[in-house]
């Protein structure tokens, strides 16, 4: 892979050492880091979240926040020894020789400017064009970054265009300068699937046109066993292995590498079974209607939610100012079973949180039953529907936003027990302890606030909340997605766990089909609302009949790597 | 656009209907009556010395002996026709006067709103921009102090100062520009202040978004990425607050104007509230609210050219 006349590397970071002044004294983000990228390479550097990664990369292109201090080390870039050099030569060198692709396209480009002018903006700054020349190369550069209708979009402001059409403006400003190293930062984390798979493939392909480096920054362990040909793997500051992707991938030595394999849903797919169970009841979407042979007769296998044709629709305002009605849910049916698992997957825009809220009775829908355990709930009174709410509960994406940061763990448990006047003070505070205990979380992080919790705990206490008043549907949102893939293991071990011991059935939202697969009976795959496939998780995995399922299931990280084969090496 | 500009009046002659309503129960519930005052002066003795015939004569020549309701109807029938009567105490057209009075408050209203805008903005900028932190947090602190400091305490400063010891500005007066300055100066500092703080707060908040930590990748400056970047993203607050200021100016200029003994609005509001002279109240509350409207209409419909994601909706909701 690297000729000799190659041999001098793009980029060498050696013994870096960076550490952030905090209130409580240094502390040290990454120790001893070192890596090495050859022109032309791509290499990705694996890690969780506060594994230093982030904090290197940033490094390397001089953007450190203003409290933190390289310590020791040195970063050299094409020779020339970066750490230390003076502002003025780091501006010349970023965007110029140095490109970053940052985390979420949602946010990291400016608002109220046009992106023609944002991607227009990198020529001006290292003068490489002016004026309308300027606008011309960058909706060319736009269209390279494979932007559909480039020259309408570069007008657009960056609230027009989606999650997908943003991170390709991203990398239209990142490749602008033609640099000879890009940066990635997370730069799919914050996308469905499918269009993840297509960005990086279309990031994989202009950096060998133009023989650009990578640095991939990733907690994806799929996606950097997917793109990078040498992978680096960061865990608390420290880089514990490095080598050839197949080779790590083949035999990872570290505990911590390991471990990472063992705990990326994406390069694993065993559903988590904890003991025999009593068979759930079967899914039936309303374009399958035979994968459902439904028994009525028996009335402990009647199914807890049956939802049937329903709609939700909104209207929305079009780019050209008119109003259209979007089906956000369009003719929607599916049935939970008792002690059974229902996964909603689809891209965003699928209609799959809708569904969510409307099951929820968080907004109404335009059409369609849904039956709750025998009960028509789009009929009830909103005093009747009170009490369903207590038999339904949720679970949220983001368990940094869904508690409230001025409620201690306690009250936050507590709360719903409040609400429907379980109990007395006493009784209440003993079942927080008695659901802190069955979440396992240690009873004295009652007191604690979520803000000095982990994202894995804080969703421990959601958890422990939404099981509060022993509900039997528990509707979880996105529930790992904000987590690192360790913790995901970890949570969903435990959703499997308490489905057992409780007899709970889940509505499992996710955009990650490798969730789905692990906790779930049954799956609906939605898209523009409507239902394209159904049936039992291993039918539709493994034969789906549909293209777009296949799709879906083709993006998954990891699948270019032998999934099987890794799979049950890291397994062992 | 333009139903939203007529729904937005509409809810504007809601708020001055509002604000005349208030004032005008506020005038007749506080204790003193128009004309024992106005007796009272015209004598110069006390009103013991005037016969109640004379006392009622007055009154209903004013119309202040008919019921509250009969009085208030006729107020706010005169008000839609924007006649807003003679002065109880000069018997001069309140329009008249309020017209005479308006070029002397609206110059000193806009050179201090100026100042204050320029040097506001002038100490956001120095307090982020500054390359030598101790000379940010300098300018940090000078606007607290700004914010502090009441506006007569500083005029009277600056009339020691300038005037009495320097010889520099007029202590006193309408003449001229010179005139202005210090009352401009006076009446801009804590405006300024508030300024610099709310606009200083969102630069230093837009500085932390993920986009500008785009734009430093793209190589830009620190200049480029203040003006180019934050700013823009910055000023949506500082907008909502030079609307809320014309209001702050308008109140100041009452105090400012006694102070520096110009005639103005300000000091008519003064001097017709002393005299319980209520045509003239009633028309300076009807001016001012009129004017706050307009001017947060004004800034409201400038907000979506600032800010391309606000989109002013052009159907009820």
């Amino acid at each position: 892979m690297i000729r000799a006349a190659d041999a001098t590397p793009l980029l060498e970071v050696a013994d870096l050492k960076v550490s952030f002044d905090t209130s409580r004294g240094t502390v040290d983000a990454v120790r001893d880091a070192g890596l090495t990228v050859f022109r032309g390479q791509t290499v990705a550097l694996v890690g969780e979240s506060g594994s230093g990664k982030t904090t290197t990369g940033h490094a390397v292109i001089g953007l450190l926040p203003p409290h933190a201090r390289i310590g020791a080390g040195s970063v050299r870039f094409g020779g020339k020894e970066l750490v230390g050099q003076s502002s003025k030569e780091w501006r010349a060198l970023r965007g110029r020789s140095m490109g970053l692709i940052p985390q979420d396209p949602m946010v990291s480009l400016n608002p109220v400017v046009r992106v023609g002018r944002q991607v227009a903006e990198v020529l001006h700054i290292h003068e490489l064009a002016t004026g309308a020349d300027a606008e011309q190369q960058a909706v060319r550069m736009l269209a390279d970054a494979g932007l559909p209708d480039p020259e309408r979009h570069a007008r657009q402001y960056p609230h027009e265009l989606s999650g997908g059409m943003r991170q390709r403006v991203l990398i239209a400003i990142a490749l602008a300068g033609r640099p000879q190293l890009i940066i990635a930062d997370e730069p799919t984390s914050a996308l469905d699937v499918t269009v993840q798979r297509r960005i990086l493939d279309h990031l994989e392909k202009l950096a060998a046109d133009t023989g650009t480096a990578v640095l991939l920054i990733t907690h994806d362990l799929g996606v950097a066993a997917d793109r990078a040909s040498h992978l680096v793997v960061m865990s608390k500051g420290h880089v514990v292995e490095a080598g050839p992707t197949r080779q790590v991938l083949r035999s990872p030595e570290h505990p911590y590498t390991k471990a990472l394999f063992a705990a990326a849903p994406s390069l694993r797919s065993a559903k988590r079974r904890l003991g025999p169970r009593s068979a759930g009841q079967t899914v039936a979407g309303s374009s399958a209607p035979s994968d459902a042979p439904v028994d009525v007769a028996d009335a402990e296998r009647a199914p807890l939610l049956r939802v049937t044709g329903l709609r939700r629709f909104f209207t929305v305002p079009t780019l050209e100012g008119g109003r259209e009605i979007l089906r956000a849910v369009d003719d929607v049916s599916f049935i939970v079973g008792r002690a059974s698992s229902l996964g909603l997957v689809g891209e965003s825009g699928s209609g799959k949180s809708t569904t969510a809220r409307v099951v929820l009775g968080l907004d109404r829908p335009h059409a369609g039953r849904i039956e709750f355990a025998g009960q028509e709930l789009t009929v009830l009174r909103p005093r009747a529907l009170r009490e369903i709410r207590r038999r339904i509960q949720p679970i949220f994406q983001d368990p940094y936003a869904s508690l409230d940061p001025r409620f201690s763990v306690e009250q936050v448990i507590e709360e719903p027990l409040r609400a429907f006047r379980v109990g007395t003070r006493a009784s209440r505070r003993s079942r927080v302890r008695e659901l802190l205990d069955q979440v396992a979380l240690p009873s004295a992080v009652r007191h604690r606030r979520p803000a000095e919790l982990s994202g894995g705990q804080r969703q421990r206490v959601a958890i422990a909340r939404a099981l509060a008043l022993q509900p039997e549907l528990v509707i979880c949102d996105e529930p790992v997605s904000a987590l690192d893939v360790s913790v995901q293991a970890q949570i969903l071990t435990l959703l499997a766990s308490l489905q057992d011991d409780l007899g709970l059935s889940y509505l499992l939202i996710s955009h990650d089909l490798a969730v789905v697969r692990q906790i779930c009976d049954h799956v609906v795959v939605l898209r523009n609302g409507r239902i394209i496939e159904s049936g039992p998780v291993a039918q539709v995995f493994d034969h789906p009949r549909e293209d777009y399922t296949r799709e879906l299931l083709d993006a998954i990280p990891g699948r270019r790597h032998d999934a099987a084969r890794v799979g049950s090496l890291a397994g062992e | 656009m333009r139903g939203y500009v007529v729904r937005r009046l509409v809810h504007g002659a809601f708020v001055l209907w509002a604000a005349v309503t208030l004032s005008f129960a506020v005038l007749h519930l506080v204790p003193g009556d128009p004309v024992s005052i106005m007796l009272g002066q015209g004598e110069g003795a006390d009103v013991s010395n005037v016969s109640a015939a004379q006392v009622e004569a007055l009154r209903a020549s004013l119309g202040l002996d008919r019921p509250l309701p009969l009085q208030y109807l006729s107020y706010l029938w005169n008000a839609v026709h924007l006649d807003f009567g003679q002065s109880y105490s000069t018997g001069e057209p309140v329009t008249t006067m309020i017209a005479r009075a308006l070029p002397a408050t609206v110059s000193l209203a806009l050179l201090s709103l100026l100042i204050a805008v320029a040097t506001g903005v002038g100490a956001a900028i120095a307090a982020t921009l500054l390359p030598w932190a101790p000379a940010r947090s300098l300018f940090l602190s000078t606007t607290v102090v700004g914010v502090s400091v009441p506006s007569f305490w500083i005029a009277i400063l600056l009339i020691q100062l300038l005037s009495f010891r320097l010889g520099w500005f007029p202590a006193v007066g309408n003449d001229g520009l010179t005139s202005l300055v210090l009352p401009a100066v006076s009446l801009a500092i804590p405006t300024a202040g508030v300024l610099a703080q709310v606009l200083g707060k969102s630069i230093r908040t837009a500085l932390g978004e993920p986009y500008i930590l785009t734009a430093r990748a793209k190589g830009a400056g620190r200049l480029r990425i203040l003006l180019r970047h934050a700013i823009r993203n910055a000023s949506i607050p500082t907008m909502t607050m030079i609307g809320m200021m014309v209001g702050g100016v308008l109140a100041g200029a009452t105090i400012t104007e006694t102070i520096f003994a110009r005639q103005g609005v300000g000091r008519i509001t003064v001097d017709a509230i002393n005299a319980h002279d209520f045509p003239v109240i009633q028309a300076l509350v009807f001016f001012a609210g009129g004017l706050y409207v307009l001017v947060n209409l004004v800034v409201d419909l400038v907000y979506p050219k600032v800010d391309p994601r606000i989109v002013v909706r052009t159907a009820m909701a």
